[in-house]
């Protein structure tokens, strides 16, 4: 029996073309799903899943922005669409703002650039969805945006969740969107119906009295309903409030007299408009031409950005409302001054709340990213549903890990009248700053469940 | 519950968006009589009426001087548009005329946005015309009252245009038949240049006397638009009777459903509109093989 050429008698050698042999054998092994090794590990740990790991491989990450540019909320939707340009700006230069907000970002998130790519939705749940579909297959975006319609929120919740990709809603006010149409890959920083109501309720009971009547506006949609029922059920239950009617129009009427003529026939005193955008420019505008303002008391539970600039200050005078964000409160949050700042030196105006809004809603996502350490998308919700007290505009905030909602302040603001206003730009007077903890209602009072995280 | 006084002030509205409606279909009903092109552009014309309008207002303070800006200007954009544009598109396909006027209104809106932004601008109504005007059994707002008259005035003076002068009297034979009239010695062509002009102009000019009531943005004429070819459908086809019939019943199913319901009133809409389709195919006052 002959030896081997490698024994010769002595203890066995290996040769450094064996080991280079074996060596690749093993590392063949491994690449070879199910034959364990390293890579089988991590292909069973964190298996590709949307649009992960592809939109993470290269030296930047997309982020898809669907926004109304056109339609009903186009003024707002323009507005947001700057104050994620600007957030990406920020993350991808280490400015001081957005270091405050995430720390571990470093000219980028994860050593990647961001990158922001937008499509008009017109506040239209289809176009939007078909936007993001284009900008999944052609870019690898690995966080969707946009709604300003919570119609599209909520539409865009679902289809992030199917395609096991993170989202976060813009401005949504509808109490679905984190409500029952809440899901595991969608997480909203903003207020909503429910947490204004609870904000803004008390104030006007206090002020306005007892057994008052009021007429709606509402738009047909889930905002608006949800919204209104929120509103409703808290002035006939704590303030025995009578609804005398609620007028619901579709999203983009423009002549409200048939709905303002059942109004002036009510018997209403309060008008509560939940109108949004150009539709709520639009019916109080005619209200006032109706001659509704000022015998009635307008009221916008959700404050709408912009239409202090549009219908003026002869409307919106006196008027109160609940909102996200306005920017005298500067004076008060240092945060919310750098931003404001920043915001007017690059655009040229204060920003309102769905600017803010837009801004805070990418610098948590960056910070979770960060915190994170992954781009893994159940790493990263994983990370947001710890549910750290983490810094805003306003103070410290924390997400909920039961319905991903940010508990975070509502701003009660009341109109100025024109001789009162320091600047073009200063519409309104901040009265009262609420704490999220105070009017968020118990997580799951609205049927959330959130589902998978694969 | 049921009020007469609500009753009486939803069929004002009506009367009101009415007559707007009638003023707007007029336009496009003659154009796609005589020219034959279903204009998708017409909504955006009533846009650039209010817009041209909004900034002779801002110019010179008058409101009369912002009707004359808004009218002409789109009548001028109207002229343009036909000679540069539409009437390479008369001998082909209604699909291509469809997508070119659908185009040239995006193009509109667009340049609009480009220009002005996004934020609505208002146009307030001459100060005889503002506030609240008492009626006895209602009160009604008094540019409301003055628009009905306004509109009425003009669809009066087309009417004259098209039923009491030579113009109108070569304009109605080429809506029947626009090739017997050009082989009468008539320039068509010049004819077809002055209806897109024509048409075009009363939706400008609705643009802006609607200002004072609906304030503009770029997307003001959409909707209008959608309604305009409702009222256009159940009127009949080329009919200036029929434009001026259909707005006035449109106005009245819109106001009168909000009355019971105002999440119907659309619906009802679409309803009369179908089933005016369904008894009447060529609309209340159309004719058959009109085109």
């Amino acid at each position: 029996m002959s030896q081997s050429k490698f024994t010769k008698g002595k203890a066995p050698v290996l040769s450094r073309r064996r080991v280079l042999h074996a060596g690749m054998g093993i590392a063949g092994a491994t690449l070879i799903p199910g034959l364990g090794g390293i890579g089988a590990v991590h292909a069973q740990d964190k298996p590709a899943m949307g649009t992960w790991p592809a939109g993470s491989q290269g030296s930047s990450v997309a982020i898809a922005a669907m926004v109304p540019l056109t339609g009903t909320y186009a003024v707002q939707g323009a507005d947001e669409l700057k104050g994620w340009e600007l957030a990406v700006e920020h993350i991808n230069t280490n400015h001081p703002l957005m270091k405050t907000l995430a720390p571990k970002i470093n000219n980028g998130v994860l050593g990647k650039k961001v990158v922001l790519k937008h499509a008009d939705s017109a506040a239209k749940p289809n176009q939007a969805l078909q936007a993001a579909q284009t900008f999944i297959n052609q870019d690898k975006v690995i966080l969707m945006t946009g709604s300003t319609s919570s119609a599209v929120a909520v539409a865009m919740n679902k289809f992030a969740q199917r395609e096991k990709i993170l989202y976060m809603p813009g401005i949504s006010g509808s109490n679905d969107t984190t409500g029952k149409d809440c899901v595991r890959y969608s997480f909203r920083q903003g207020f909503y119906g429910e947490m204004a109501a609870n904000a803004i309720g008390p104030v006007m009971v206090k002020q306005f009295g007892k057994n008052r009547k009021a007429a709606f506006m509402t738009p047909d949609y889930t905002y608006g309903h949800t919204t209104t029922k929120s509103v409703m059920d808290y002035l006939t239950k704590e303030g025995g409030w009578t609804v005398v009617t609620n007028q619901v129009s579709p999203l983009g009427t423009q002549d409200f007299s048939q709905y303002l003529t059942n109004i002036a026939n009510s018997g209403a005193e309060f008008l509560i408009n939940v109108n949004w955008g150009r539709d709520a420019v639009l019916s109080s505008q005619q209200a006032k031409q109706f001659g509704l303002l000022p015998k009635m008391t307008l009221v916008l539970p959700y404050q709408i950005p912009f239409m202090a600039k549009e219908a003026g200050p002869e409307i919106t005078a006196g008027v109160l409302a609940a909102t996200d964000f306005w920017w005298t409160l500067e004076d008060k949050y240092p945060l919310a001054k750098q931003f404001v700042e920043a915001f007017q030196k690059k655009y040229g105006y204060r920003p309102e709340w769905g600017a803010e809004n837009a801004y805070v809603s990418f610098a948590h996502w960056a910070r979770m990213v960060t915190e994170a350490g992954s781009f893994y998308p159940p790493d990263v919700i994983k990370q947001w549903e710890k549910g750290e007290t983490i810094p805003s505009l306003l103070g410290d905030v924390h997400y909920r890990p039961q319905d991903h909602q940010a508990v975070r302040p509502v701003i009660l603001v009341r109109g100025k009248a024109k001789k009162d206003m320091k600047n073009p730009e200063d519409f309104w007077e901040v009265i009262d700053i609420v704490p999220g903890d105070k009017v968020i209602q118990p997580p799951g009072e609205f049927g959330c469940k959130l589902g998978d995280y694969t | 519950m049921f009020s007469w006084g609500n009753f009486i002030s939803q069929c004002f509205n009506g009367l009101v968006l009415g007559a707007l409606l009638a003023l707007i279909s007029s336009g496009l009903t003659i154009i796609y009589g005589t020219l034959g092109v279903l204009n998708l552009a017409h909504g955006a014309m009533f846009m650039l009426g209010g817009y041209a309008g909004w900034v002779a207002y801002t110019q010179t303070g008058s409101f009369i001087v912002a009707i004359m800006a808004g009218a002409l200007f789109v009548m001028l954009v109207g002229v343009v548009t036909e000679r540069l544009i539409i009437r390479h598109f008369y001998a082909r396909p209604a699909e291509d005329q469809l997508l070119v006027t659908f185009g040239l209104g995006i193009v509109f809106v667009e340049t609009v946005r480009f220009f002005f932004g996004s934020l609505s601008k208002t146009v307030p109504p001459p100060a005889l015309l503002s506030g609240i005007t008492p009626l006895g059994f209602m009160v009604y707002p008094t540019y409301r009252l003055a628009l009905l008259g306004i509109v009425t005035v003009a669809l009066l003076v087309l009417y004259f245009i098209l039923y009491r002068t030579r113009i109108g009297m070569i304009v109605r034979a080429g809506i029947e038949d626009a090739v017997m009239v050009d082989s009468l010695g008539i320039n068509i062509q010049k004819v077809f240049m002055l209806v897109f002009g024509i048409g075009a102009m009363a939706a400008g000019f609705a643009g802006i006397v609607n200002a004072p009531v609906v304030a503009i943005a770029p997307d003001v004429g959409d909707a209008i638009l959608v309604q305009t070819f409702v009222v256009v459908v159940i009127g009949g086809v080329g009919s200036f009777g029929g434009a001026v019939l259909g707005g006035l019943i449109a106005g009245q199913i819109i106001s009168l459903t909000s009355m019971i319901d105002p999440a119907y009133s659309y619906v009802m809409l679409f309803v009369a509109m179908t089933l005016v389709l369904v008894l009447r195919p060529y609309g209340l006052l159309g004719t058959a093989g009109r085109e």
